[in-house]
């Protein structure tokens, strides 16, 4: 075990913080909670990003992260002008209280 | 190990925990206290980021996450009502496979890091000019996907407003 951060330990903190933010979107049932778990794996893919960037010594990477930021960025005011409306018409942010489409 | 080594470990372990305390926290189920700690991981991310030494990735992280996204966050909590989110039952059932599936994947990534050791070695030069290079990059050869990114965002604004207004069609 090399306890020097190289690639690898980027990866592994990068994964990580995926697996937590996959588990809360799968596990928690509040629609605000799983936005913030959808921005940590954004920031988890980044993070790798970042990483692949550095280590091999080009920009590509980085660039991609800003695009990454900025659809994040939208997709987070939508999503929340989404919630917004939800809250307006039904008054509950919870996934099990929108249950109108299920089979 | 020197400063930075030390450094990244500090930062890893501040994302990696409020990441965690993000999805569960043991003392609060209210949501306000998500989105602050989803704060310090996003803090703590961008410090990875400076050791990576992409500095300009970091300030934009720090100003569009920890700024705009997350003044967004708080302020939509402040709009709904969070007392009724302590009072829901958890379901124990849908935590445990979610969790076998989020801890499956995450192995599976793991795995597959472990197999393939890409060893990175750290380019010694430091990358000249950071800022310069990434403008001029988005403006030659990323100018079709910038174009598209106003865009994407012009319309994301059209539709909040939208979808905002009082009397929803």
């Amino acid at each position: 075990m090399d306890w020097k951060p190289g690639l690898e330990h980027y990866l592994t903190v990068s994964f990580l913080l995926f697996g937590l933010g996959l588990l809360g979107v799968v596990a928690r049932r509040n629609l605000l909670v799983m936005y913030m778990s959808l921005e940590l794996m954004l920031n988890a893919a980044n993070l790798a990003l970042v990483a692949f960037s550095r280590f091999r010594g080009e920009m590509h990477g980085q660039l991609l992260v800003f695009f990454v930021i900025t659809v994040a960025a939208a997709e987070v005011a939508v999503g929340l002008a989404l919630l917004v409306a939800l809250y307006r018409q039904r008054r509950t942010a919870h996934v099990e209280d929108v249950s109108l489409l299920r089979l | 190990m020197t400063l930075p080594d030390v450094l990244f470990y500090v930062f890893a372990l501040l994302a990696l925990g409020s990441g965690g305390l993000v999805v569960w926290n043991p003392f609060s189920r209210n949501p306000v206290y998500s989105a602050l700690f989803l704060a310090v991981t996003i803090l703590a991310l961008s410090g990875l980021f400076v050791l990576l030494h992409a500095y300009f990735v970091a300030a934009v992280q720090v100003l569009v996450y920890a700024g705009a996204v997350m003044v967004l966050f708080l302020f939509v909590l402040m709009l709904l009502d969070l007392r009724e989110e302590a009072r829901r039952r958890l379901r124990w059932a849908g935590l445990l496979t979610g969790g076998a599936a989020a801890a499956g994947v995450t192995a599976l990534l793991l795995g597959a890091l472990w197999r393939a050791r890409p060893g990175g070695e750290l380019p010694a030069a430091e990358m000249e000019g950071t800022v310069r290079l990434l403008g001029r990059l988005l403006f030659t050869q990323y100018l079709l996907p910038l174009e598209i990114m106003g865009v994407l965002l012009l319309a994301a604004m059209v539709g909040v407003i939208v979808i905002s207004k009082r009397d929803l069609p």
